[in-house]
Formats: structure tokens, C-alpha cells, sequence
């Protein structure tokens, strides 16, 4: 028998250059990147301020430093979460971990009197292991991670009331009092300090914003350029196809667990190190944050679409309405509706950008 | 017939889940540069053979050889090993990512070293474009994402992927189900493309127009059991047809459908 060529219905395409190419515009190119609905979102909501701007410090220094602050208060978690929702899940529990992880921070170096350094260490370890844990629990389970890192959400912030009352006097405020604690002056130097102070004129800006650009670098990196973040989009694309290639899909989701409660300890140790406290409570509320500026960054909630620096200018967005409606003498009783005016613009805009890119272009 | 030993080879093969026997000694064959359909309608066992032959998981009974030398598989990474490439219904495609990110997927290129370890982008786009081109496939933009394809250049690229992956033994698990007459057209296409390339072509499917063209051998299921394997000089395409649908069922179901042509005189309206 012989292997002859069989007619078949239809006939290849011609191969060669194609003219049809030309119709990916730079407009095209421009609205397939998930993150224009934020840029063009940061720049109105800068804008904007700059025109009500009352107390003509929103181009200052001191504005800018101020909403850059806070903007990375959020923008440090904002972005691993955004990474996270890319890879498909959620974390919850990101926002009461701040302040369990600044409350770990605060009781071994005030109550225990460890060395800052290795308080700092233990304290990153055990939001990692906490990570871990969300991580392992999501994978293993198959529960949605909403309600999984709901309940680690309740937990943490159990321990850091009821946890704080039992060691700590009876009081939920940890301070470090007055005396000496090794290391603490260096740790306050990376993680709670200013740098580029003006004499007489400003404090200089947070070293919080410089560790909100590193992350926000970092996470660029790895979800373009590394085979990480390759599983990434794909564990949140398709899981199915995704383990039938090879991807392991376990470790990736577990990884980013892992991420979003380090950075969570990131910020814990920042607000620590900056007020030499903790408190019970802080952070609570603050996921929600997190979420929304990943979100308005163009992350899809379910998966497998987004991108980092949308994540970052959220937070910025988020940052600077707080900090604007001050400057501009507005009640800031409004700050949450002007933040849900904002989500729901974002998420608009951004299902807009999602259609066209993934819309067949022929 | 060649001498040329077989590149996959199941002997009697059986399948047990439980009581219910998916796979009732059933054997296949399928050579370099040749193209073995396995047809069958929903519930024959293909789906259970062709997890069989992807290694997720062994047959309970019978022999599975690789080049004429007995091979079990645990994994579909060890049959990937083997050279056995599997493009499942699904695709193992994410369709939110760019055509480039999905051809490498799960096996990307990388440049650098320890933590600088970094996914070849460049690399990965410009082979994209090229083994595509290669094949004939029109991507116009390999950035743009693999759900904006149409359903025939989805299976065209995952074939070319699983060619461009060392694939000696391609399984392809209905890719023409899905599509319509044109699309189908391109995978047939891409299926001659492969067995000209010297790969095995396992092509499973319930349509035996589109298994005829293209095969070389064909084995037809039905609940479990091999129906026989014809050489194509064996068998004509009406035959196939005919012992794909259950010839005897299809005559009698052909019959129950049947009514005599609709005469007003012969239906007499009942008048209470």
C-alpha cells in the first residue's frame, strides 16, 4: 500500500507577506495593553487635582511625596495581588496581615527585645509560611481561594486582638517604649526612613516609595521576561491546558500565595519601623484596597489577563484621590464614594480594552 | 505493506473502571509517515484509548510497544518522552495569551543564568513566526491572543507545536469535530503535513469523511470493542460509513424514520 496524497476540501492559504498585517495599528497595539485604562485614569485623577488644588501644594514636593506614600502603602500589595488575580485567585487576608505581621514586628522587638533585624526576619517567615499555607489549602482543596483566604482573614485578625491582649498586658497598642533595641535604628534606615530630605523645606520622600518601585520592577520583570510569568497568565488562563503542557500549576499559585503575604509583611514592617508601633486593627479594610487598584490596573477577576504597572497606577489613583480631596478642601467624608466612582470607571474602561484585545483582528 | 517496524503499537489492550470495561481488546498499529484513524461514536472507548496511548494511564491487559519494544507508561511527560505527542480536544492552549506565549508554553526557551534565568522572548517570538511559516500557517501577528484564531488555525498551530516538540507519534483527539467544512479542510492539511514529515499520525474522530482522505489504516470502536483494522485498499468509504454508524442500526433507524409521502387521501380526517 502507498501513502499517496489524498485531495482534501479546502486549499492552504497563500503563505508569504501579508498585507493584513498593516491593520495593527499603533492605536490597536495601544488599546491591547491592559494597563491604558489606568494610565489614562492616573493622569485625569492627576489633573484634575491639579486644578482644585487649594493649598497649592499638589505640585510640590510635599504633595507629591504625600500621595506617592500612600500610594505605595498600597502599591507594594497591590501588585503581588494583581499577580496573584492574573494567576487566577484571590487573597483576602492580605490586609489584616499588615497589621499581623507590624504586631509580630513590634512584640519581639518591644516585648521580647530581639534584635530588630531578626525580629524583621521571623516576622517575613511567618507571613511567608502563612502564604504557604493559603496557598497549599487553595491547591489542595480546590476551594475558591475568595473563601479560603477569607477565613485566614478572620484568623489573623483574631490573633492580632485576642493574640496582642494576652501577651501584651491587656492592651491591643504595642509600643517599644524608649530604651535602646539593637538594630532598630538600620531597620528604621532601609525600611521606615526618608531620604533626599530638603533642610528647613520637606522631610524628604518615604524609602516606602522606593521599595514600591522595586517591587513594582521585579514583578514587571517576572511576569514578561521570566518562564514564572509565562505560568502565570497561563495558570490563570486555562489550568487545565496549562497542567496538560507541564506547567505546574500547583507551585505557581502557591508561589504567588506566598508573594502576597510577604509583601503584606513588607508593608508591616514599613508602618512599624516609620511609627515604632503597631496596632491592632491597622490594615483591616486595606485588602479591599489592594484589590481595587489591581483591579482598575486591568486585571481581570477571573484570571489569566492583566498587567503589574496597571496594578502600580491604581495605587497611585487610589493614592492620590485621598491625598487630592485634602489638598482641595473637599469633605473627606466622600474618599469612598470618589474610590467606588473610580472602581467602577476602571472596571468599565477596562472591559472596553479586554474586547478589543482579545476580539478577533481579520 | 512496509517492513518498517511500528513507531506505536497497543496488542489487545484492555480497560477496566470498576465494573464498566471501557476497552475490550483492542489493537492498533501506526508507522512513520503513515496515519491510523481511530473512529468511533461517543462512548466507543476513545477517549479511553487515547489516554492510554498519552500515558495517563496503562492498559489493564495487553502489550504497548514502542518501536517494537515493550514501554509503560505512568505519565504523560514519559510518553512525551518517547516522543508521543498528544493535541487534546482542548488544545492545552490558553486562549487570553498571545500566540508566541502559548507555543512555548510549559517549555519555554530560556538565556541567562540563576536568578537571571529569563524566558528568551525574542527567541520564542521569532521561532513562532518561522515554524509557523514553515507549515504554511498564517498568523499575522504572533502577539495577538490564540482565542482571537479561528477554530482550524488553533489546531493548526498546536499541531505545529507538537511537530516543532520532537513529536515522532502525533495523537490528534478530534480536531476536526468542532469545525466547519473549510476549517476542517486546514487540519486535514496539516495532518498530511505531519505524515509527510516521516510522524505517525493517530488521527481519532467520529466523521469518517474526514478519517477517509486521509488515513492509511482505519480501526473502528464501538462500545469497547475493535470493529476490525482495514488497510485502505480493504475498504471502501461507503463501507466505513456504513460499520461507523452500526450498518444494521442505521438501516433500522432509517426505517423508523421513514413515512410514506404525505397524501392528503391517505390520512382521512377523523370527524367525531
Amino acid at each position: 500500500m502507498t501513502a499517496q496524497p489524498t485531495p482534501v476540501a479546502a486549499s492552504v492559504p497563500p503563505a508569504g507577506p501579508d498585507e493584513r498585517l498593516a491593520a495593527t495599528s499603533w492605536l490597536t497595539r495601544a488599546l491591547r495593553r491592559p494597563a491604558l485604562g489606568a494610565l489614562l485614569g492616573a493622569v485625569v485623577v492627576f489633573v484634575v487635582f491639579t486644578l482644585t488644588d487649594q493649598q497649592h501644594l499638589w505640585l510640590t514636593q510635599t504633595g507629591f511625596e504625600s500621595w506617592a506614600q500612600q500610594a505605595s502603602f498600597y502599591g507594594i500589595v497591590a501588585v503581588p495581588v494583581g499577580l496573584l488575580m492574573i494567576g487566577g485567585e484571590f487573597d483576602l487576608s492580605t490586609g489584616g496581615m499588615t497589621g499581623f505581621t507590624a504586631i509580630i514586628a513590634a512584640l519581639l522587638v518591644g516585648r521580647a527585645h530581639w534584635n530588630a533585624w531578626a525580629a524583621i526576619v521571623v516576622t517575613f517567615a511567618v507571613a511567608g509560611l502563612i502564604g504557604l499555607v493559603n496557598g497549599y489549602v487553595v491547591v489542595k482543596s480546590k476551594l475558591p481561594s475568595f473563601i479560603v483566604t477569607l477565613a485566614t482573614y478572620f484568623v489573623v485578625r483574631g490573633l492580632s486582638i485576642g493574640g496582642v491582649l494576652l501577651v501584651n498586658h491587656g492592651s491591643t497598642n504595642v509600643g517599644i517604649g524608649g530604651t535602646d533595641h539593637s538594630g532598630l535604628d538600620s531597620a528604621k534606615a532601609v525600611f521606615g526612613s526618608t531620604f533626599a530630605g530638603n533642610p528647613g523645606l520637606a522631610n524628604g520622600y518615604a524609602t516606602e516609595i522606593l521599595w514600591f518601585v522595586a517591587v513594582t520592577l521585579v514583578a514587571v520583570w517576572v511576569l514578561a521576561r521570566t518562564t514564572f510569568g509565562n505560568w502565570v497568565f497561563a495558570a490563570g488562563g486555562d489550568q487545565v491546558a496549562a497542567r496538560n503542557v507541564g506547567v505546574p500549576v500547583a507551585r505557581t499559585k502557591v508561589s504567588l500565595f506566598v508573594a502576597t503575604s510577604m509583601a503584606a509583611a513588607l508593608v508591616g514592617v514599613i508602618t512599624f519601623t516609620q511609627t515604632s508601633n503597631a496596632v491592632s486593627e491597622q490594615g483591616v479594610g486595606n485588602e479591599f484596597y489592594f484589590i481595587i487598584a489591581a483591579v482598575a490596573g486591568g486585571c481581570l477577576l477571573t484570571g489569566g489577563y492583566g498587567s503589574v504597572v496597571g496594578a502600580a497606577l491604581g495605587a497611585c489613583i487610589i493614592g492620590m484621590a485621598f491625598q487630592g480631596v485634602i489638598y482641595s478642601g473637599w469633605d473627606s467624608s466622600w474618599d469612598f464614594t470618589f474610590v467606588g466612582g473610580i472602581l467602577f470607571l476602571a472596571v468599565g474602561v477596562n472591559a472596553f480594552i479586554y474586547r478589543r484585545a482579545t476580539r478577533a483582528r481579520r | 505493506m512496509t517492513d518498517t517496524t511500528a513507531l506505536l503499537e497497543v496488542r489487545h489492550i484492555s480497560k477496566f473502571f470498576g465494573s464498566v470495561n471501557a476497552l475490550r481488546d483492542v489493537s492498533l498499529t501506526v508507522r512513520a509517515g503513515r496515519v491510523t484513524c481511530v473512529l468511533g461514536d461517543n462512548g466507543a472507548g476513545k477517549s479511553t484509548l487515547i489516554k492510554i496511548l498519552s500515558g495517563v494511564f496503562p492498559p489493564d491487559e495487553g502489550e504497548f510497544l514502542i518501536d517494537g519494544e515493550p514501554a509503560r507508561f505512568t505519565s504523560p511527560r514519559d510518553a512525551r518522552a518517547a516522543g508521543i505527542s498528544t493535541v487534546f480536544q482542548d488544545l492545552a492552549m490558553v486562549p487570553l495569551m498571545s500566540v508566541w506565549r502559548n507555543f512555548f508554553l510549559g517549555s519555554e526557551p530560556t538565556r541567562g543564568w540563576g536568578p537571571f534565568r529569563r524566558f528568551d522572548v525574542a527567541t520564542a517570538r521569532e521561532r513562532t513566526r518561522t515554524e509557523l511559516g514553515a507549515m504554511g500557517i498564517d498568523v499575522r501577528d504572533p502577539d495577538q491572543a490564540v482565542g482571537t484564531l479561528s477554530g482550524g488555525e488553533r489546531q493548526s498551530v498546536a499541531i505545529a507545536r507538537a511537530i516543532h516538540f520532537g513529536a515522532r507519534v502525533l495523537i490528534l483527539d478530534e480536531p476536526t469535530s468542532a469545525l466547519g467544512v473549510k476549517q476542517a479542510g486546514l487540519v486535514l492539511h496539516r495532518i498530511v503535513q505531519a505524515r509527510d514529515l516521516g510522524l505517525g499520525v493517530i488521527f481519532i474522530t467520529h466523521n469518517p469523511h474526514h478519517a477517509y482522505p486521509v488515513g492509511d489504516r482505519f480501526v473502528v470502536l464501538k462500545r469497547g470493542r475493535s470493529l476490525g483494522d482495514h488497510a485502505k485498499p480493504e475498504i471502501e468509504r461507503d463501507e466505513l460509513v456504513r460499520l461507523m454508524a452500526g450498518g444494521a442500526e442505521l438501516d433500522e433507524l432509517a426505517h423508523e424514520l421513514e413515512r410514506p409521502p404525505p397524501d392528503v387521501a391517505d390520512y382521512p380526517v377523523d370527524t367525531p
